[in-house]
């Protein structure tokens, strides 16, 4: 077992009071695991994410424990973390595009970020070059400025960098969102390679896009309004979701080719404000198949081998 | 309705505008009424810079753009092209952005009245209001005294179509218009089109993303590098793609229930017979397309 998340709770502090961003998230990851996060935006995917690596100021942590490798991590202690980062938990951040230093070199920049981690840029210098290749980049691009580099090289040296000391937990955040399809699909196929040559052992992918994740994914979980609504093999979560949300979230996706005119439906209604969530099911408001006791929250059942879900009427016998 | 012929646009680019950037290369292409035509291309394919030229907001540096048998390089001053927009719309990407923060959505609403029919009266032009609003779904009373941050992009995107809508358009340019949306709000969104469709409208779909591209279009349009690659009906040019760069998007495509693997292997298993691409002249601007089926076009292969 290489994470184990039990009951996380991550708050942001506003002037209005606190967002419940992620209110009891339970779940694991194998070792060798890549899990796809998806859900719609303001679901609490980009924060679980970060959570695991830096809470910034106006995060907190309310409750809940992280265990990576069978040690804790301490999430809200500032100054433990920081071994940890980069050596254990990696993250490519959301617009990893625009992550790069612009008045640097790139490999003085990655020099740079070595030695602020203790690391001698010389012994990784071999495996520096080995891995730019290995995801087509010539090592010639170390002596270039990131303004020289198109986007989706900018984004696969961001990739070989975050992973260059071999870290345990890798978290990917939307990476490949702002990248044209042909792009996209190299990019995702270099992360699943990384896992299968082992420079990371296990990675979140959080992204929006349940196709793409379908791709390159092991597992997938949904979450809805900072809870978890259903985690399960990637070809069961597509061809059986269990929970409604997820019915209806797959079902309201348009594919390539099917133009049979037969209309698609979406899911009325809006999430709900996370600053005084509901009680109970959060999906209560806009789930067909809501009974009185949707009133209280429903637990993270396992229905199914490895398949869990957060509903009364998929999981309650 | 809509029609470019030999559209050509070159940007001049650096500092003292030296430079030259060819964005569209000799695209032509017809939007007839009740047709929705999807413009698909990946970033820098000039897919955009084809939707502001129909709108007027930038002029093609060679080629004709006629609609309804005007050319529109020939609308000129203020109030020929107030009265051009009165029929030709656009909506775009962020309608996050598109949105005065301080101004009510009634009063978004309104300024379309003070400045495109003063003469209506006060009860007639409620009605208008309430029945755009009905067209987009929108509840007009939960709607209209809300200021833009309290309603949701999907909302905030319907509100957009339904002022464009007041104007008793014949023609939307909709430009990423769900890019930005969440995916159980993006599709009542894609059915909105639909619904313009049926009431006789013709939509000029741009976008990046080619299941969205498929779901409500007639005739798909593939550029790539600012000419068109392919095009035909949407039907053919997904299930039949004959162009190699289109062949290798639609292999590229994130697919649910379908993994790259799979998709490559049954492109392949397809191979079509062959056809002779046109080839680009060196030192000549136009690109030549040949024709495959009926109505579905090849486009020469830029590599």
């Amino acid at each position: 077992m290489s994470l184990h998340v039990n009951d996380l709770k991550v708050h942001y502090r506003t002037l209005r009071g606190d967002v419940h961003a992620i209110d009891g998230v339970t779940f694991s990851l194998e070792d060798g695991e890549i899990m796809g996060l998806v859900g719609e935006s303001g679901c609490g995917k980009s924060t679980l994410g970060k959570s695991l690596i830096r809470l910034d100021s106006q995060m907190r942590h309310v409750g809940g424990t992280v265990e990576l490798d069978g040690r804790g991590v301490p999430i809200a202690d500032d100054d433990a973390m920081v071994p940890l980062r980069y050596h254990e938990v990696s993250l490519i951040p959301q617009y990893a595009m625009s992550a790069l230093n612009p008045i640097r070199r790139i490999g003085r920049m990655i020099d740079e970020l070595l030695r602020a981690r203790g690391v001698r840029p010389a012994d990784k210098a071999d495996e520096l070059r080995r891995r730019l290749e290995l995801v087509g980049l010539e090592p010639d691009v170390l002596r270039r400025f990131p303004i020289e580099l198109s986007g989706g090289m900018k984004q696969r040296v961001v990739m070989v960098l975050s992973t260059l000391l071999d870290p345990s937990l890798l978290i990917a955040d939307e990476v490949t969102s702002a990248l044209d399809v042909s792009t996209q699909r190299s990019v995702a196929e270099s992360l699943v390679e990384f896992r299968d040559r082992g420079y990371v052992r296990s990675m979140v992918f959080v992204t929006h896009d349940v196709s793409l994740v379908y791709q390159i994914a092991d597992t997938i979980m949904v979450m809805y309004a900072g809870h978890v609504a259903e985690k399960g093999p990637a070809d069961s979560i597509v061809s059986e979701p269990r929970h409604p949300y997820t019915q209806m979230l797959l079902s309201a996706l348009p594919e390539v080719g099917s133009t049979s005119g037969e209309r698609l439906q979406g899911i009325p209604g809006t999430p709900p404000g996370l600053l005084d969530p509901p009680t109970g099911c959060r999906f209560r408001a806009r789930c067909p198949m809501a009974f009185d006791k949707c009133a209280e929250r429903p637990p993270l059942v396992e229905t199914a081998p490895g398949h869990w879900s957060a509903c009364w009427k998929t999981g309650g016998e | 309705m809509l029609e470019l012929s030999h559209v050509h646009k070159v940007y001049r680019v650096g500092a003292f505008g030296g430079g030259r950037k060819r964005a569209v290369r000799d695209v032509g292409l017809t939007v007839r009424p009740g047709e929705v035509v999807s413009l698909i291309g990946e970033s820098g394919s000039g897919k955009s810079t084809l939707g502001k030229m129909v709108l007027g907001l930038t002029r093609p540096t060679s080629g004709r753009i006629t609609f309804e048998g005007t050319d529109i390089s020939t609308i000129r001053g203020f109030r020929a092209e107030k009265e051009y927009h009165r029929r030709v719309q656009g909506v775009f990407q962020d309608p996050f952005s598109c949105f005065n923060p301080i101004f009510k959505a009634e009063r978004v609403l309104t300024m379309i009245r003070t400045s495109y029919f003063p003469e209506v009266s006060d009860a007639d032009w409620r009605d208008r209001v309430v029945s755009s609003l009905r067209t987009v779904r929108l509840d007009p009373d939960n709607v209209l005294d809300k200021y833009p941050h309290q309603l949701s992009g999907g909302q905030l995107q319907r509100l957009l179509i339904a002022r464009a809508l007041l104007l008793d358009i014949r023609m939307l340019v909709a430009d990423e218009v769900i890019s930005m949306l969440d995916a159980s709000t993006r599709i009542d969104v894609l059915n909105l089109l639909a619904d313009l469709k049926e009431r006789g409208l013709g939509i000029l779909f741009v976008t990046h993303d080619l299941s969205l591209g498929t779901y409500v279009s007639d005739t798909t349009v593939i550029l790539h590098k600012g000419a068109v690659a392919e095009m035909g009906p949407t039907r053919k040019v997904f299930d039949d793609p004959r162009h190699p760069y289109s062949r290798r998007l639609l292999s590229c495509v994130p697919q649910l229930h379908r993994s790259w693997a799979e998709v490559d292997a049954e492109l392949a298993a397809r191979e079509p017979e062959p056809v002779r691409l046109p080839t680009l002249v060196e030192g000549e601007d136009s690109a030549p397309m040949v024709e495959v089926g009926e109505g579905h076009f090849v486009g020469a292969d830029q590599g």
